[in-house]
């Protein structure tokens, strides 16, 4: 621990004592459920976090056209904004294309940053199901989903992307190893 | 020395003329600023009057052209401001170890929001024993800690993967790492206060940009004590292109991780996925697997004067740069004048802070052959910054993220300094 740590650390203690029950904490005030489920729109892997709801890739492929072309072009193929669609069997080359079918490990992922980010201008304007139903057209792009697919929170984090075993963790930040040492 | 002459801002050896050592920087720092080093007489220099009134802030000097570059992706600069996504720190002008906050670089991902502290506020929920909110006046009555740190895009260094372009200078090779003081409330206290459950070793930060950008954060022993959730920078509130009204400050890991327009921390026990930790802050290596959550950035350093673009004379040059890692402090940099043939030791300014920019200098005298000159970092913990051939042979040319070989400057007979891969 550097010095500097150990002075954050002693500053602390300090605190800490100073802040027994007659100086008690009193900063910030509680969260409500209602509040606290506005802002809470991560998706995790597992799918926790996906919204009830659901939408196709044929309703997704007007939404996408409306919403998302101008920057990743009619088809996902890319315009000014990143290419979305193709670059399976490039990653090991010297010019890899990295997109959703080529590189992302989840499909969770996509929905979820559709849902946070997109479209950029306007983010988080797309309904739930009108987010799950541009999330099937992408991926039906990809040869992932059917074209006439569906997806919602139940087969989402079903769907095994083709990169899925495409990463590698650091050794020192391996989550399956992180806090499992003891 | 008196106010009105222009501040010399490195040490002059005995030995050395003044007219070779202006001569010798002439295409350095000193040549950012128009200089007085052509009044031949002291007669020459303008008589002293009154100046300019006192104003309520300082501006720089006329004289003084120091800006920022907005750049995009490697192999595209001059561009369009709103086709960046990044903006360059000008480490060719700069000196010392604090950035100017103006120009500490910045990397963001959907603009700059204009948030009113007012109404800004951070949600600390997930698993804990009591979710809270907080507005940004209660996170400035909390305990605070004040830090030095550098902070640095992972992309930094983007530009020589794959080629050297000659004619980069170092602002657009090495722009997007800063070093500035920091201050705001440790993590370990925010913590503290919403009672985290001890099952919880994963935190996601999230911004309040359009971008919403979040990273999943674990939560070792060293990241619980050293990030903190700052609302200062260099004394004053942050810049909203760095997070204005607070941000995430996590020393030694990955720019993007010091999440900026903080809005959000969620404790869980896994680690999200989110975009920016799958699909883009990954580093694809040569057989087309990714690293994932190689968090930390590396031993690193940069020979800033003389560096790209610039032209010296033979005779006295004093090579400077500066080096940071994120392991923790600077332990030596060497630099070679032969092409990484032999090394010499260069003297350190101090002191040396942990996770902080550290300047480097050299004395040097360049015999007018051409050569390259180059520095490696070394820190406390042993780890050495690779030559590039090491680096590239482990990391292949696609990974685009954490490059950390050491840079190569050429230089010709001509005294021309000029980017080369090695």
């Amino acid at each position: 621990m550097s010095s500097h740590n150990k002075q954050l650390t002693a500053g602390l203690l300090a605190i800490g004592l100073l802040a027994s029950p007659a100086l008690a904490f009193d900063f910030g005030r509680p969260a409500t459920p209602d509040e606290i489920k506005l802002w809470d729109i991560d998706v995790s892997p597992d799918g926790k976090g996906l919204p009830a709801g659901s939408g196709t890739a044929v309703q997704g492929k007007q939404l996408f056209a409306d919403n998302c072309a101008v920057c990743h072009g009619d088809s996902g193929q890319g315009a000014i904004k990143d290419r979305l669609v193709g670059g399976q069997g490039t990653l090991a080359s010297n010019m890899p294309v990295k997109t959703v079918g080529s590189f992302w490990p989840y499909a969770t992922t996509l929905f979820d940053y559709i849902h946070r980010a997109m479209p950029y201008p306007t983010p988080g304007s797309l309904s739930t199901d009108e987010t799950y139903a541009v999330t099937a057209y992408i991926l039906s792009l990809n040869g992932i989903v059917p074209a006439d697919g569906k997806v919602d929170k139940d087969s989402l984090p079903k769907i095994k992307m083709p990169n899925r075993d495409g990463f590698v963790p650091d050794p020192d930040f391996d989550p399956a190893k992180l806090f499992h040492t003891k | 020395m008196r106010s009105r002459e222009p501040v010399d801002v490195l040490p002059r050896p005995a030995s050395v003329s003044r007219r070779g050592f202006v001569g010798g920087l002439s295409a350095g720092i000193l040549g950012a600023m128009a200089t007085d080093a052509n009044a031949g007489s002291l007669a020459d220099v303008p008589d002293r009057g009154p100046g300019a009134d006192l104003s309520a802030h300082s501006e720089r000097s006329r004289f003084a052209k120091i800006d920022r570059i907005p750049e995009a992706t490697p192999g595209k600069r001059n561009i369009d401001p709103s086709d960046a996504i990044n903006s360059k720190t000008p480490h060719q002008k700069l000196v010392g170890n604090i950035t100017p906050t103006d120009l500490h670089y910045e990397r963001s991902h959907s603009g700059v929001p204009d948030i009113d502290p007012a109404q800004h506020r951070l949600l600390i929920h997930g698993m804990v024993g009591k979710p809270l909110v907080f507005s940004v006046d209660d996170l400035k009555r909390m305990p605070s800690i004040t830090r030095v740190v550098f902070i640095e895009c992972t992309g930094n260094g983007w530009e020589n993967w794959k080629k050297a372009d000659p004619d980069l200078t170092v602002q657009n090779t090495h722009g997007l790492v800063s070093t500035n003081e920091w201050t705001g409330v440790p993590l370990k206290f925010l913590i503290d206060l919403v009672a985290k459950d001890k099952g919880s070793n994963w935190m996601l930060a999230e911004g309040g940009d359009g971008a919403g950008v979040d990273r999943s954060i674990p939560l070792t022993d060293e990241i619980v004590n050293e990030a903190f959730v700052a609302y200062g920078q260099n004394g004053e509130p942050l810049r909203p292109a760095h997070g204005f009204p607070m941000r995430l400050l996590m020393p030694g890991f990955e720019g993007n991780l010091n999440i900026k327009w903080l809005r959000r921390l969620k404790f869980g026990n896994a680690p999200w996925m989110t975009r920016w930790e799958t699909a883009r802050y990954t580093q694809l290596l040569a057989n087309g697997k990714a690293r994932q959550f190689q968090l930390r950035m590396d031993t690193n350093s940069v020979i800033t004067q003389p560096s790209g673009m610039m032209q010296i004379q033979p005779g006295y040059n004093r090579i400077s740069g500066f080096a940071w890692s994120g392991h923790g402090k600077i332990a030596k940099v060497e630099i070679s004048t032969d092409g990484a043939r032999t090394w010499t030791q260069a003297q350190l300014s101090m002191p040396v802070l942990s996770k902080a920019q550290s300047r480097f200098q050299m004395d040097w005298v360049w015999d007018g052959k051409p050569t390259k000159i180059v520095s490696r970092s070394t820190d406390e913990q042993g780890n050495v910054q690779p030559d590039r051939e090491s680096f590239i042979a482990a990391m292949g040319t696609n990974a685009l993220f954490h490059y950390n070989a050491q840079q190569t400057w050429s230089i010709d007979e001509a005294g021309r300094v000029r980017n080369v891969l090695a």
